[in-house]
């Protein structure tokens, strides 16, 4: 401890480290600690538990998957290439071609509810409104609660014969008999796309919100000035301010609305005889409990193309963002 | 800032002009914004109020108004918890989930921290394949995964649940986190390098302390995120102890076509529970990281 002391006179004889002893100073001459402070190594080794993790159980699987198409696999059993006899068969298949007509039809029409229903909702809390955070907060609760839970909740406000809706139309007088919500094709159909619309509004709603937020209120003040209606101001300010949020949310909706397994499978399970099958479901029907791990597979790589134009369309959507923000590209 | 402080007042003046009255306002804002609410909080006030129903009442709209309960009972909650495996079926889940959520905060804040500060040659392009990877949904995943989980001997075990898990927790959690990291000052990185610190040493006692509510929020999304996992619980877990809630809710509760309304809902409602105390106690940091990553 003594060597330590410093003399007055002594400081700028010595090395910096030294003349300020109460500064740790990292022992900068193993090759261990000078190896953990290249770059190129420590990122490589950063990236690692992420990097091995995702290629082991994302890239491969969907390689995989693609591989398994080709196949004719079942459970317990490996298969052999059979070219595209999979997708042959499903070609014919008239349950297959009304789970894609299905899907397509679930992800438009409730995408578009979710998107008018969310920005209208987003509209109203962009207003000065009391308990702003208290009301956002219950908004997102539907988005929070795991979906198959509130879609029993659905199942249960379906019910045939104690179906809640059923009992306020009847006692309001609208109709005369309960409403069979899942026991017909169109009926199960709509309710399921009521169901994922009620999913789906929060997400939207806060998302454009904090959208809406960004928007600098001199650009109304100057529509205004200008003499803009309110609904010219929603036209010609707020939705092309909003577009770039409304692009990223819309891409993510859409993705996600197409490849929607939780609701389906727990409400109808693709019933009334296969009326309500999205293609995921269909794709789960066949592969697990069916065992036809190839057809499955091949239902799930039809979905592909369909999920890579919604990924271009976010893309693009994205690097119109930057270049309205005028941010620079890193 | 100052300019938008500025011009508030002005709008607000406005808008006061545009929504010249309070009737006015009411029917445009606040009825709206009334059956909004009603309409999202609806499900849960039913399945709640189906829980403490009895049985009677359950089935008897004509003589039992069915939006009160008359006389409440916890016979459904004492059968979930006391004829059923459901709190096993908790246990598991949570177990799952921290599980998950672990691995998955580790591996995410590492790459986080090499795309955004070490800035290597290539990063932009990693970031982007972790956004690209994100976007692979668990429904084309499932046939593939399921595969593997046989082969690898995982199948009806917890491990393939924790492993796969991260296949979508980790592109989401370094999504948000390299969003978080940029909004730390990169010059107090800089301040410790001419301090001779190393960057391992950056990261711990720099820039982990500043990102601590940006890796609680992750930590938040990831636990709810795995919680609310169905596909990958519903393929790869067969006997009944070992499966998570939302898929034991809907496979073990339902049996037959005499469906246990009440039971069930209480199921539901318990499940839903924890993730929504867990949110309302940080639903700031939900909420401003949420916008956040979609501001990003």
């Amino acid at each position: 401890m003594s060597e330590n002391v410093i003399l007055p006179g002594t400081t700028l004889a010595q090395p910096a480290a030294e003349a300020h002893p109460w500064r740790w100073s990292p022992p900068r001459n193993t090759w261990l600690v000078r190896l953990f402070d290249y770059r190129p190594f420590l990122a490589a080794l950063c990236l690692f538990p992420a990097a091995a993790l995702l290629l082991v159980f994302l890239t491969y699987p969907l390689g995989l998957g693609m591989w398994l198409a080709f196949t004719d696999t079942r459970i317990g059993r490996a298969g052999v290439y059979v070219g595209l006899e999979n997708f042959e068969s499903l070609w014919h298949d008239r349950i297959f071609w009304l789970a894609v007509t299905n899907t397509l039809f679930y992800t438009a029409v409730a995408t578009v509810g979710k998107f008018g229903l969310g920005l209208w909702l987003a509209l109203l809390l962009n207003n000065n409104i009391p308990f702003k955070s208290l009301i956002r907060a219950i908004v997102l609760v539907p988005w929070i609660v795991p979906t198959v839970l509130s879609a029993i909740a659905f199942w249960w406000i379906y019910d045939p014969q104690f179906s809640i809706i059923s009992y306020v139309l009847r006692s309001a007088g609208l109709i005369d008999a309960n409403i069979d919500f899942l026991g017909s094709p169109w009926n199960a159909r709509l309710s399921l796309i009521a169901a994922n619309i009620w999913r789906g509004i929060p997400f939207v709603a806060i998302s454009l919100l904090a959208g809406l937020q960004t928007i600098s209120p001199s650009l109304y003040e100057a529509a205004m000035l200008d003499g803009a209606t309110p609904w010219q101001r929603f036209i010609n300010v707020t939705l092309p301010m909003l577009m770039p949020v409304l692009s990223v949310v819309l891409t993510f909706s859409v993705l996600f609305t197409f490849t929607d397994f939780q609701l389906v499978y727990a409400i109808t399970r693709g019933g009334p005889v296969n009326s309500t099958h999205l293609m995921a479901t269909l794709a789960f029907q066949r592969g697990i409990p069916g065992g036809q791990l190839g057809e499955g597979a091949a239902i799930a790589v039809a979905m592909i193309p369909f999920l890579v134009a919604a990924t271009l369309i976010s893309y693009f959507g994205l690097a119109r963002r930057k270049w309205q923000q005028g941010e620079s590209n890193d | 800032m100052t300019e938008a402080a500025a011009v508030k007042p002005i709008v607000e003046r406005q808008g006061a002009l545009s929504w010249d009255s309070i009737p006015r306002r009411i029917v445009t804002v606040y009825v709206p914004l009334l059956l909004f609410i009603i309409v999202l909080l609806f499900p849960f006030y039913w399945m709640a109020i189906t829980t403490f129903k009895p049985n009677n009442e359950l089935y008897n709209y004509k003589d039992y108004n069915p939006f009160w309960v008359h006389s409440p009972t916890l016979q459904n909650v004492k059968k979930l918890l006391f004829d059923t495996d459901y709190p096993q079926w908790l246990m598991t889940t949570m177990g799952i989930a921290a599980a998950a959520t672990c691995i998955s905060i580790f591996a995410s804040v590492l790459a986080a921290y090499a795309i955004q500060r070490l800035r290597f040659h290539g990063s932009n392009w990693v970031g982007l394949s972790i956004y690209l990877a994100y976007l692979v949904p668990p429904s084309i995943l499932f046939i593939p995964l399921a595969t593997m989980v046989f082969k690898l001997g995982l199948f009806d075990s917890p491990l393939a649940l924790i492993l796969t898990y991260p296949t979508f927790l980790i592109p989401f959690c370094t999504w948000l986190l390299i969003g978080y990291f940029k909004s730390i000052p990169y010059e107090l990185e800089e301040c410790a390098l001419i301090d001779g610190a190393t960057r391992l040493q950056i990261l711990r006692r720099i820039t982990l302390p500043l990102a601590v509510p940006g890796l609680i929020s992750a930590g938040i999304f990831a636990f709810t995120l795995s919680w609310n996992e169905f596909i990958y619980a519903l393929a790869f877990i067969q006997s009944s102890e070992k499966k998570t809630v939302p898929v034991a809710v809907l496979t073990q509760l339902v049996q037959g076509d005499d469906y246990q309304w009440g039971a069930l809902m209480a199921g539901a409602l318990f499940g839903s529970i924890p993730v929504a105390l867990l949110y309302s106690f940080f639903v700031e940091y939900y909420v401003s990281s949420l916008t956040g990553a979609v501001k990003e």
